[in-house]
């Protein structure tokens, strides 16, 4: 197992008209900060809108223009400026996108899948490939002509997927690749998804979706008002007292297998002095209301707080 | 009070018939779970069952009364996606006051903070919008909700928050919910009888 | 990352985008404002006198003077403030037409029909044509061109207003404003009109160029304005006749007077656009 991708003190933010003529940052992802590893899944789980995409956008280098970034992103050891990153996509990392609304309705799929090539040898060679990868998802050679409204969804979801595969990619990242499937085709994904891995490949899956997170993951990173605020083992996901967050264990007792319990609270709207879950939080101290607690390691589980920080220096 | 869909047909198309024959009720103060597939015609019935469909066979009816479609509806329909039910240029106040004034009461129940009331839509979150659509919905000529996947796209403690709030609203005010979702897990907790869509569209 | 992008080069880097936007809006609009008011001011009656006739361009007279003596610089701001006065009053009929036109599509399919046909009715007439023909109708002068320009200059903003209303009459939040028991016509106040107020209100800006080109156009054909108003199509028409002599600044000076002017108005409505424009909005 070796690292894929590494992700260092992410930040994202925006710059935004407010109100006439002032500028605004806009604080979407702050200090991210995750690994990915060859032959493993790990989910970033977060509720939809709360801009985890931003982070798939950030790998890609495909972030809009008035994005700020700072921070650092490396694939296999190399720091990913803009150029390297341009490079990369589409071949050794590849992104898995929501639905065939993201394909181009006016071209063959086959043509989509081989993308652009510089002469008529590469196109024969990527053909070859395409074909393969598309017999090995049961696309057989009539869907090679079809244009994507042509499809039907469980059609448009492998080939999504064989689209992605055809630049034999070592990194994949899938974005929401579930919502608005029916239980077969998201059973389907998931096991997609996880023979991905059996063939060496790294996953980056992000999602809102903790049931899919919980069957295919390694890892699972829990994503809260910008800041990953625990990164633990999929299988700690199952009880809340094997995972360390209050707020994670807040979201793990309140899904209707585990009770469906109640807890109150909204996540921050603004940029909070201290921890984002100070307001909300059970187990608070004085310290948490003014100052951020950092991504710690403690036994193996990163996590952003000050209860286990405290208890790490206390022994 | 009972909202009765009978015998409903639906097609877009000569092609593709969408809905035969669909019955269901629904009667005040229970909750109703409907559960199918995603891409199965559950929210065309739903938009049916509110009135923003016409052209269909069958009735809908409450008490056995067609529903009056010139002033307020009293089936409200709460959509999956609140950021599209929602006026671009009108601040977050100005849309919840939309059908109506709800009470200071009623917006702590829903954990509505007072700030985000002068807010654009596009500054809050999913979960924080659908909080507002809910409230809009519950304005007291509303008789039925039915609610097609709200919680879809939020995350569990929130989904916790909205549902709780809004069956316990229900529950005392006399209102029946109809809840479409494809995940059995909520449908079962919060549900007081589940209909499988399946069994109900005679396709 | 750390490029400036081109707008924050050089002078006023310190402004952004949208502040650069806003002072050549500013500026732009100014120097229009200060050519209106000079023509204003200026007397109409420019007094005659054939002592100084046919003077080319000097220091006491900007322009030149005509074969009647009078100051051309004066007759030029005259013609111009008439002609700023024409377009605004053209342009702003011309946009109330296509919104209630607009709005009147929405209401049904019948109603729709009645608009798009009107829309291709009135685009497959040449503008020229449509322009002299009504103004003749209305007797020409100001009244006739300024309806003239404004029935014939409706067509494109209508078009889009048309989509944009049908669009937003489609969304969700029209469709549930419906349920909630509000009527069409609060629906068309309240929803649609502050969503294409400032489509309304760039397209009034984008006509005002045409409307002043083709207030001068008819002018100069001879069925516009009347040939004792000084506007800049009568100063052409009238030029025309002394061009032969060499009295070349009598047509230069007015013609590139008006051009400029068009050129301002193009550079307000181009630039409000992009301020306007989401996709451009956040620079």
């Amino acid at each position: 197992m070796e690292k894929l991708l590494e992700v260092k003190n992410l930040s994202i933010s925006f710059t935004q008209y407010v109100q006439g003529l002032n500028r605004h940052d806009l604080r979407v992802i702050s200090d991210l900060t995750i690994d990915v590893n060859s032959s493993e899944i790990v989910a970033v789980l977060g509720s939809s809108g709360s801009g985890k995409s931003l982070l798939a956008h950030s790998i890609l280098g495909i972030l809009p223009y008035n994005a700020h970034v700072t921070g650092e992103i490396k694939y296999n050891g190399k720091t990913l400026n803009q150029e390297l990153k341009e490079e990369l996509r589409g071949k050794e990392i590849c992104l898995i996108p929501q639905s065939v609304n993201f394909l181009d309705p006016l071209m063959k799929v086959s043509e989509q899948a081989i993308g652009e090539c510089k002469d008529d040898d590469e196109h024969k060679e990527k053909k070859i490939r395409q074909r393969e990868i598309f017999d090995k998802y049961g696309l057989d050679e009539s869907v090679d002509d079809m244009y994507p409204f042509e499809l039907s969804g469980g059609m448009a979801r492998k080939v999504l997927l064989s689209t992605a595969l055809v630049g034999n990619p070592n990194l994949l990242i899938a974005d929401e690749p579930t919502p608005g499937l029916d239980a077969k085709s998201v059973e389907e994904t998931i096991q997609d998804i996880i023979n991905l891995k059996k063939e060496g490949k790294g996953v980056l899956l992000i999602t809102h979706e903790i049931n899919v997170a919980l069957k295919t993951a390694d890892k699972i990173a829990i994503f809260y008002s910008g800041y990953v605020i625990e990164i633990n083992k999929a299988e700690n996901f199952n009880s809340a007292d094997t995972v360390l967050h209050p707020y994670t264990k807040a979201l793990i007792n309140a899904l209707p297998v585990n009770g469906f319990k109640f807890t109150d609270g909204v996540q921050p709207l603004e940029e909070t002095l201290g921890c984002p879950y100070w307001e909300n939080c059970p187990d608070r101290f004085d310290k948490c209301e003014n100052h951020k607690p950092d991504l710690v390691n403690h036994d193996g589980i990163m996590i952003r707080c000050f209860k286990y920080e405290e208890a790490d220096n206390g022994a | 009070m009972e909202l009765k869909v009978e015998n409903v047909s639906f097609s877009y198309n000569k092609k593709r018939q969408i809905l035969k024959d669909v019955s269901l009720s629904v009667s005040s103060n229970s909750v109703v779970g409907l559960i199918g597939d995603s891409g199965s015609g559950k929210s065309t019935l739903c938009k049916i069952i509110a009135g923003y469909i016409s052209n269909y066979k069958g009735s809908v009816t409450i008490d056995g009364e067609k529903i009056p479609d010139k002033d307020y509806y009293p089936v409200q329909l709460i959509f999956q996606h609140p950021e599209k039910t929602m006026n671009p240029k009108w601040k977050m106040k100005k849309v919840l006051n939309e059908s109506w004034t709800p009470s200071q009461e009623l917006k702590d129940t829903f954990g509505l903070k007072e700030n985000w009331l002068n807010r654009w839509p596009s500054e809050l979150s999913g979960g924080e919008l659908q909080r507002f659509s809910i409230i809009r919905a519950l304005n007291p000529k509303t008789k039925f909700i039915i609610a097609d996947e709200i919680s879809t796209m939020l995350d569990a403690v929130t989904q916790v928050q909205i549902w709780q709030s809004l069956i316990n609203h229900c529950k005392a005010n006399n209102i029946g919910i109809l809840a479409v979702s494809h995940d059995i897990d909520l449908l079962n907790i919060i549900c007081d009888d589940i209909l499988y869509f399946k069994d109900i569209n005679n396709l | 990352m750390s490029e400036l992008p081109w707008y924050n080069k050089g002078l006023f880097s310190s402004l952004n985008l949208r502040q650069k936007t806003l002072l050549t809006i500013g500026l732009t609009g100014l120097v229009l404002l200060i050519i209106f008011i000079c023509g204003w001011m200026t007397n109409a009656n420019l007094p005659t006198d054939f002592s100084i006739k046919m003077q080319a361009p000097s220091f006491q007279h900007p322009f030149g003077t005509d074969w009647m003596g009078r100051d051309m610089f004066a007759r030029t701001l005259k013609g111009l403030s008439l002609s700023i006065m024409i377009g605004l009053a053209a342009s702003i009929l011309s946009s109330i037409i296509a919104t209630l036109l607009a709005f009147l599509a929405s209401i049904n399919r019948a109603c729709d029909e009645f608009v798009s046909w009107l829309i291709d009715l009135f685009a497959s007439i040449p503008h020229i044509l449509l322009i002299m023909m009504i103004s003749i109708g209305l007797g020409k002068g100001a009244f006739g061109v300024t309806m003239a320009v404004a029935f014939s200059h409706w067509v494109n903003l209508t078009r889009v207003l048309r989509a944009e209303v049908l669009q937003i009459n489609t969304s969700e939040y029209v469709l549930l404003s419906r349920k909630f028991g509000k009527s069409k016509l609060w629906i068309a106040k309240e929803h649609i009109l502050p969503l294409v107020l400032s489509q309304i209100f760039v397209g009034t800006l984008l006509v005002f160029p045409h409307a002043i080109m083709h207030e001068s156009s008819v002018t100069f054909l001879g069925f516009g304005l009347s040939p004792h108003e000084p506007a800049i199509g009568i100063i052409l028409s009238e030029s025309m006749s002394y061009l032969a002599m060499g009295a070349w600044w009598l047509a230069f000076f007015p013609g590139i007077a008006l051009l400029i002017v068009v050129l301002l108005f193009d550079i307000i409505g181009d630039n409000l656009k992009r301020l306007i424009d989401p996709s451009e909005a956040n620079k």
